[in-house]
């Protein structure tokens, strides 16, 4: 029996999702509609905007107004869609191949922009819909169907990326702790700016399995066991860092945001006619 | 007494203003020449009627911002130039399956690639028309002058609401940048088509259901009750995907019939002195105005010569192609590229008359009397 949530928020005639057995994925979606229950947003002044991948595959399952986009582009169609419609509250789900490769520039500029747009990177280190390749995420030396070797690229870091491009809010959260992701779903809607916010997920399938990461409830524990919260972390020693990531609320601030400023312009021109 | 508003306009911005009238709301994209004009201008009125422009970050930011506005229920457009087309065809073929409405300017320099940027150009002929990938169909228009790129831009809107598809609107660096004296409609003058809007139940709305009688679905915005679903991929009457090969069929022919099977409304030519003319001469953009000045020294000298004038580049204006080439002796395709549009004309009216090509590509105009003596040596 689907859940109140479920029957409420998604799409039920869609289901059963596409993604595997194990993956994160859906712990992800659960977590953004959760936020939206929390905070008692109106369906219909919701649209939520993905690429192109295995995550943004989650817009056809949500009953808002929903745009499955072309791969890395959903930041920009967001942007179009936010700036027609500024009373929207837009999200964008995407993975970490879709927001950081194909989609990095748009990614930068967004955040630049401090547009209000709040962004859920699902970072499963991979390109799971064609078959596990290496990633901008997929950490240095480990293996992908491209990486067959280990993998030499230097790993981003996502969130330190969204910060210094310009985001107001910035934070990580994991798929086990969920309680914390949907707090921060829901500050990053609340933002009014650039939210940024990376889901660190799990892809067993391709990733896991490649990578000899055991099964989907492994992963879990490996996330939960290396997540270090900010305030702690801060406290660490180099040393003491190896292996570990930060989680939590990582940079918060508050400068002007992009449709206000626009409608200042117009405003401006419409004063006294 | 009517008040005239008479003003020396230039091609690119005759392209703005027409779009404002048109209920252009927003403009996203980004500088490259010739086709940076349509940008600034369209930065500076744009808030001042309401609307919105931003320069995005790159070509492919620009056709996707225009695509989600458009969704979002903003008349839209960007403008560019062949190397930012080529970037552009990822979200064309977009706006093509999700038959979303939008006004793509092509402003023609010289190419490939990089090419001459501030030369003249009618190279993107087939790029218009074949350059997203996969079977579709698309409408491109190409006027003449500062006067019809005004009503063709605003004939481009109405296209795209109509048949909720991108519009392509080539222009070449000549006619965008020539200035010319225009006299511009009053309020009301112009017929101005918006897409059609569901009145149905929210519950009850099928994005991409053809009521009986209508040519495409009827499209909501975001925002207005009616919570839809827009993808790129192949999808059915209720906007989601499927793998069903028959619903694949069905949609990719829908969205090639709705242009093919509605030629007669879309595709407009222009013609001078073909009545009687033994020999036709096919051309568009600024080289048409060579062309015509060729024709009128033809008839000086006593040859029979007539402009015939594709306005409507894609669909192709086939019917009255092969009309002309039934009662003329010879048609001379005259472009400024190598035999793009000729070999479609060739195609089609080949069998009746013969067909020849003029074409150049060294980024200088074609000259009036260089066609003369392309006539007579034919």
């Amino acid at each position: 029996m689907p859940s109140q949530l479920v029957k409420e928020y998604f799409r039920t005639e869609n289901l059963p999702h596409i993604w595997c057995p194990g993956c994160g994925n859906g712990i992800v979606t659960r977590a953004i509609v959760k936020a939206i229950d929390n905070l008692g947003l109106n369906k219909d002044e919701i649209c939520v905007v993905s690429g192109i991948g295995c995550s943004s595959r989650a817009s056809g399952y949500l009953d808002f107004n929903t745009v499955h986009t072309t791969h890395g582009r959903a930041l920009a169609f967001a942007t179009g869609i936010k700036l027609a419609k500024p009373n929207l509250n837009v999200i964008v789900i995407t993975g970490d191949g879709d927001a950081s490769a194909i989609g990095g520039n748009h990614l930068i500029h967004a955040a630049r922009r401090n547009i209000d747009i709040t962004t859920i990177v699902f970072n499963n280190n991979t390109y799971g819909m064609t078959g596990g390749q290496y990633s901008p995420t997929t950490p240095t030396g480990d293996k992908g169907t491209t990486a067959p070797f280990g993998n030499i690229d230097t790993n981003f870091d996502l969130c330190e990326l969204a910060k210094a491009a310009g985001a107001t809010y910035v934070s990580r959260s994991t798929i086990f702790t969920t309680n914390m992701l949907i707090k921060q779903v829901e500050n990053g809607i609340k933002n009014k700016g650039f939210s940024f916010i990376e889901a660190l997920t799990t892809c067993p399938t391709y990733y896991g399995r490649k990578n000899r990461k055991g099964e989907a409830v492994d992963m879990m524990v490996y996330l939960k066991e290396n997540a270090i919260n900010i305030a702690a972390y801060d406290k660490l020693s180099e040393e003491q860092r190896e292996g570990k990531f930060v989680v939590g609320e990582i940079y918060k601030s508050n400068r002007p945001e992009y449709t206000e400023e626009y409608q200042r312009i117009i405003d401006s021109f419409s004063k006294g006619v | 007494m009517i008040e005239r508003n008479v003003k020396l306009m230039q091609g690119n911005e005759a392209c703005v203003e027409a779009a404002i009238t048109a209920g252009m709301k927003f403009y996203a994209g980004y500088p490259i020449t010739p086709s940076t004009e349509i940008a600034e201008i369209s930065a500076e009125r744009l808030p001042k009627v309401g609307g919105k422009f931003i320069q995005m970050e790159d070509e492919i930011a620009s056709i996707s911002a225009v695509i989600g506005a458009s969704i979002a229920g903003a008349k839209s457009m960007t403008a560019t130039s062949g190397p930012g087309f080529s970037l552009k065809q990822e979200g064309i073929g977009y706006a093509v399956i999700t038959e979303t409405p939008c006004v793509i300017v092509n402003v023609q320099r010289g190419g490939p690639s990089t090419g001459m940027p501030t030369a003249p150009g009618q190279g993107d002929i087939m790029q218009a028309r074949w350059g997203t990938h996969g079977d579709h169909s698309i409408i491109a228009l190409y006027p003449w002058s500062v006067k019809e790129i005004y009503y063709t831009t605003i004939k481009a809107f109405n296209l795209a609401e109509k048949y909720r598809t991108p519009v392509i609107l080539l222009l070449d660096e000549v006619i965008g940048h020539m200035r010319e004296s225009i006299e511009l409609p009053n309020e009301g003058e112009v017929e101005i088509y918006n897409r059609k809007k569901p009145t149905c139940l929210t519950e009850e709305y099928k994005p991409y259901k053809v009521k009986e009688g209508d040519i495409v679905p009827e499209m909501a915005g975001f925002g207005e009750g009616y919570r839809f679903h827009v993808t790129g991929l192949v999808h059915g009457e209720t906007g989601f995907p499927t793998n069903n090969g028959k619903i694949a069929e069905e949609l990719i022919r829908r969205l090639i019939g709705k242009i093919e099977d509605n030629k007669d409304d879309i595709v407009e030519t222009d013609e001078y002195l073909l009545d009687d003319a033994d020999i036709a001469i096919v051309a568009f953009g600024s080289t048409a105005r060579a062309a015509k000045s060729a024709v009128d020294t033809l008839r000086e000298e006593g040859i029979k010569a007539g402009l015939f004038r594709p306005i409507t580049i894609w669909p192709l204006a086939d019917k009255p192609l092969v009309e002309l080439a039934k009662k003329v002796s010879r048609i001379v395709v005259v472009e400024m590229n190598l035999g793009q549009y000729y070999l479609e004309v060739d195609r089609v009216a080949g069998k009746y008359t013969k067909v020849d090509r003029f074409g150049r590509v060294n980024g200088d105009l074609i000259t009036p009397q260089e066609i003369v003596d392309f006539v007579k040596e034919v």
